[in-house]
């Protein structure tokens, strides 16, 4: 029954057509089969789990109510805390981080009866765009194992993908749940800034972060949003609005919205297979009735640049706590304190961590903040103003998730600039604070991986997003394409 | 110092707020506790927390502004202060850089009956860092986080500050500020209100300033007196010698009187300040600003005048009782238990604020007696249980233990001796025993009177009524 | 802007992070690709354009001063690699 969404999985839980111990001892045992060869989790929380599933069970036998997610196995990404459970974020930094709280998401998918399995693997710190930097292990992507999952949180799109986790959460800083979600073939999705709660996501940059989830289908990501977003009193710059049940907007009908496309922006780079799905996609759109219209983002461009500065500059200064003194790892021999200080973070951090904590020390170093930081910023506002032009024409905004398909390890590792690029597509949506989803329609002719779309909104319009991605998840097929493993 | 140099001087004075919890956090911002007890995920920096700001923590630094007429910002954020420290968890300060809650204030000061405006440059709120101890046995450094992101307040001065005295007059008058608005306990020995001092010198009619140097961690206006004395003589010393001020940092060690240049923090001066964006900008409107107005109580001026009107208290009394606003709450208490302003007022500027001096007492607050005690203690002068020579041990007594004045008197029998009969024995014993005294006082020497009465003060234990001692003695005298 | 190996040693340092020197040329040179494409901003004018630090347009997020529970020692200081007397040690701090 791994195969099944959550929402079937869920009603059959409900329905007592299955009990809730038999479906975490499937999805454990599917992962015992599957897992050797993906390699997607890093810890797993079975004897919790299996504790919950019995609790969860008496109480559906005692007719109460367990909740949206009720009996349902969801992972979760290694920088989102649990208390008591090992969080790593993939360094050999935290390798034995053991947390001593638990992050707010993680309170609400309990609260909704969730139960949690493991920790997906994941970019070291969340920085990078395969899961290759993670200080474990490589996670291989379900739809051929020489390739990338996609990252950060490819091993959140991993176990999805190759159904050892019936929903995951990730976190999105540059496109790091919509890419890899797109490598996969799953539905990922980065809700606007502020919806879903950070305290207890280990920060890479808290200005673009976000937690979001990977389902298997569009239904399934308004359940998950229902369960994660909501105003958070220990979190400054979680929103205060009326949150709407997420589910409603599934079938609401297209026909006459308007589709933006950027389509001077979406020149730079793209891949003529992955052109050519989209396009694919952009046809089924206009068959359903909604208007396609060409917008202009004319400083999208310039959100990698903008992108590498603020978020790096973040991250140094996020980053600065790992020093050794009060958790993580310790060097064994130094000289003196200042000393501790350097081989401890020298020795506990990777080489892309280190590459952008040098990149963000240096942008913010003394004589470099206006001509770096405080240019980036002004940028930022340029690339809000574009969206909130476009906005005023169009309902959702579609572009490819990423240029290319997932490549394969080793690939783009020579020139750091290069694996940058893949986050060309994304990473706007983060300068912005957008919600935006990345949804399977199809795969490459030659390599045969997945290609995902990405359908953006404007602030706090998810529902919109929901709505078309549904109706073409209604109108195709490539959503229910499952990898051969 | 010599007179052909000037002294510049500018003030950076940190004030813990008084809040019930820290800055960011829920914790207590409770003084002492045992290590580390006093602490959550948040104030310890782990990874993933978020901080939410203490709304009293923008309260009380706007009253600060208002009280030192600044102009309150409208808009105003927090930023990042990057910097390794063993005492700072998240390995940044979080701070305000260029946009401060408050700016371009003064305080009014007063030395030597020449009134002075001392400049704010601006005032800011921050966290505190935690306490670094030394341990003996291994030669480590622990770390103890409980004062971890306790709000503080820093206010910047503008280098207007000439010498010693004029740094004290505005640090009283700061002081004073702050406990007036009851937003810092100002205890200094705790730390709660400590300050840096940037100083440096130049030839008298020099219009460039000189080069400063940074004598960190004041806590008490002894120790500022002094730094600001021994560092001015280190600069002109050094200078006259032909010798470079270099830009530094220092410490002050106050039991050996000398400052020494601290073994700089590496690379202190990149703090790659950039805006917080873990925290909302911070935007007050008008309204608020009034609001908080409309809160600030009586401070020490509007206090004085009613000091001098309500009790008759000469200019001089009502400025030095209500200098320390807890000063003057004890004054009103012991007031209103002996209705003696005078007195009362005697005492506190005589010798309780001696015997605060001479201890390790931070103020007032301190003293293990209460007001009403030093009311009671009055009465008993006034009533003439005890003579005013007893009341001197009684008082000594109080401040040694904190007992009543009342069981102090009783416990150690103390009473006065007004029966005539009494003391008249004593009086006709002492006359008989120095026939010398009699004789001269025969001859005109009124001064051998003052002798007789200190032997009868003697022989009674100092109880006698001196009125009557007195009365007495020249009755006997005069019969003789 | 060109990145030399100094910087990159003296941004090492701030960042409490040591290189060899096969490292730092390495680092300079990725350091140096990553600023020179970082300084394709510099085509925009961006006169009189106000710096988004928030996405959102908040402010005045504040908390109550109401006391929580504070948390167990232990628990606290659970990872840290070297304790005593109920606190963090560190090798000496000098000042």
């Amino acid at each position: 029954m791994y195969e099944l969404t959550l929402h079937e999985i869920r009603d059959k839980i409900k329905n007592k057509e299955v009990k809730i111990i038999d479906v975490v001892n499937d999805i454990y045992s599917r992962i015992d089969k599957v897992e050797p060869k993906i390699e997607a989790y890093v810890s797993f929380t079975k004897e919790t789990a299996i504790k919950r599933a019995n609790e969860l069970q008496e109480k559906l036998d005692n007719g109460e109510d367990i909740g949206p997610l009720g009996g349902v196995p969801i992972a979760i990404k290694d920088n989102i805390c649990i208390d008591g459970t090992k969080t790593t974020c993939s360094s050999k930094m935290l390798e034995n981080f053991v947390a001593p709280y638990n992050a707010t998401v993680i309170n609400k998918l309990v609260e909704a009866g969730a139960i949690i399995i493991g920790k997906t693997n994941m970019d070291e710190f969340a920085m990078g765009s395969s899961t290759a930097t993670s200080y474990f292990k490589n996670t291989k992507n379900p739809w051929n194992l020489e390739r990338v999952p996609g990252g950060s949180s490819g091993g959140s799109a991993a176990v999805v993908s190759s159904d050892m986790a019936y929903a995951s959460l990730g976190s999105d800083t540059g496109g790091s749940i919509r890419q890899p979600a797109s490598y996969c073939s799953v539905v990922g999705m980065k809700p606007t800034y502020g919806t879903v709660s950070r305290f207890g996501l280990i920060a890479f940059a808290s200005s673009l972060d976000q937690i979001g989830p990977f389902t298997k289908d569009v239904e399934d990501m308004a359940i998950m949003l229902n369960a994660i977003t909501g105003k958070d009193k220990m979190d400054t710059t979680s929103v205060d609005i009326e949150y709407p049940d997420y589910t409603k907007a599934l079938d609401k009908d297209i026909k006459g919205m308007t589709i933006g496309i950027p389509t001077k922006f979406l020149g730079e780079g793209l891949n003529q297979e992955v052109k050519q799905r989209f396009e694919e996609a952009i046809e089924v759109y206009k068959s359903l009735g909604a208007n396609i219209k060409e917008i202009d983002l004319d400083y999208a461009k310039y959100a990698l640049a903008t992108y590498y500065i603020i978020s790096t500059a973040e991250a140094s200064s996020n980053l600065a706590r790992f020093d050794g003194i009060k958790y993580g790892h310790r060097a064994e021999d130094f000289e003196d304190l200042i000393d501790l200080y350097k081989k401890s973070r020298t020795e506990g951090f990777g080489t892309e961590v280190k590459r952008r904590i040098m990149l963000g020390t240096y942008v913010l170093s003394s004589g470099y903040y206006d001509a770096y930081y405080k240019r980036a910023g002004q940028v930022r506002t340029l690339i809000i103003e574009d969206f909130k032009k476009a906005f005023k024409d169009v309902d959702v905004i579609a572009l490819p998730t990423a240029p290319n398909v997932s490549f394969k390890f080793g690939e783009k590792t020579e020139n750091p600039l290069e694996m940058y690029l893949e986050d060309i597509f994304t990473v706007p949506v983060n300068i912005a604070g957008l919600p935006a989803l990345s949804i399977p329609c199809g795969f490459a002719e030659t390599s045969k991986m997945p290609v995902g779309l990405q359908l953006i909104g404007n602030l706090f319009e998810e529902e919109k997003i929901l709505s078309v991605a549904h109706a073409f998840e209604k109108n195709t097929e490539h959503h229910n394409m499952k990898p051969n493993i | 110092m010599r007179e052909d140099y000037e002294v510049i001087i500018g003030l950076e004075v940190h004030a813990e707020l008084s809040t019930k919890t820290k800055i960011y956090c829920s914790c207590t911002t409770e003084f002492g506790g045992d290590p580390n007890t006093h602490c959550c995920p948040i104030c310890t920096g782990m990874p993933g927390v978020l901080p939410v700001l203490n709304e009293k923590v923008v309260e009380y630094a706007v009253k600060m502004g208002i009280a030192t007429n600044c102009e309150i910002a409208k808009f105003s954020k927090q930023d990042r202060k990057n910097y390794f420290y063993p005492d700072l968890p998240k390995a940044f300060q979080t701070s305000q850089y260029d946009l401060p809650l408050c700016e371009h204030g003064y305080v009014e000061i007063s030395v030597n009956g020449k009134n002075k405006k001392i400049g704010i440059t601006r005032i800011h709120i921050e966290e505190d860092a935690g306490k670094l101890i030394h341990d003996a046995y291994t030669g480590d450094t622990l770390v103890d986080m409980n004062r971890c992101a306790v709000p503080l307040i820093e206010i910047v001065s503008e280098p207007d500050i000439r010498n010693a005295d004029e740094a004290i007059a505005y640090m009283q008058a700061l002081k004073s500020t702050l406990e007036y608005l009851e937003i810092c306990d100002c205890k200094m020995q705790e730390g709660s209100l400590r300050c840096d001092v940037n100083l440096s010198v130049r030839k008298k009619g020099e219009t460039k300033f000189g080069t400063r140097t940074e004598t960190k961690n004041l806590n008490s206006f002894k120790a500022i007196a002094r730094s600001i004395e021994f560092e001015t003589n280190r600069q002109i010393k050094e200078l006259e010698n032909g010798g470079t001020i270099y830009q530094e940092t220092r410490r002050w060690d106050d039991d050996k009187g000398v400052g020494y240049a601290m073994r700089s923090k590496e690379d202190a001066h990149d703090y790659r300040y950039f805006p917080e964006p873990d925290l909302a900008p911070i935007i007050l409107s008008e309204e608020y600003v009034e609001k908080m107005k409309a809160e600030i109580p009586e401070m020490q001026f509007a206090r004085k005048q009613r000091y001098i009107n309500e009790y008759s208290l000469p200019e001089y009394d009502a400025d030095q009782i209500t200098s320390s606003k807890y000063m003057a709450d004890f004054f009103e208490k012991a007031e209103a238990k002996c209705k003696n302003a005078k007195i009362v007022s005697n005492w506190l500027m005589g010798d309780i604020s001696r015997k605060i001096n001479e201890s390790e007492m931070n103020d007032i607050r301190d003293v293990k007696f209460t007001a009403e005690d030093l009311g009671e203690l009055i009465i008993l002068i006034d009533k003439g249980t005890i003579s005013s020579a007893i009341a001197k041990k009684v008082f000594d007594e109080m401040f040694e233990t904190g007992k009543k004045p009342e069981d102090i008197v009783k416990e150690k029998g103390l009473v006065q001796i007004t029966d005539e009969n009494a003391i008249k024995e004593i009086v006709v014993k002492v006359i008989g025993e120095n026939p010398q005294s009699v004789a001269d006082y025969k001859a005109g020497k009124d001064k051998a009177i003052g002798f007789i009465v200190g032997q009868v003060m003697k022989a009674s234990k100092g109880k006698a009524n001196p009125g009557i001692v007195n009365k007495l003695i020249i009755e006997e005298l005069n019969d003789k | 802007m060109k990145v030399s190996e100094e910087e990159v040693k003296h941004i090492a340092g701030l960042a409490r992070l040591k290189f060899t020197d096969e490292e730092i040329t390495k680092y300079t040179k990725d350091l140096a690709g990553i600023v020179e494409f970082a300084e394709q901003l510099n085509e925009i004018d961006v006169t009189d354009i106000k710096p988004t630090a928030h996405i959102l347009n908040i402010h005045n997020v504040f908390r109550k001063d109401e006391i929580g529970k504070s948390y167990d020692r232990e628990k606290l200081l659970q990872n840290a690699p070297t304790k005593a007397a109920g606190c963090i040690s560190v090798p000496k701090v000098v000042e």
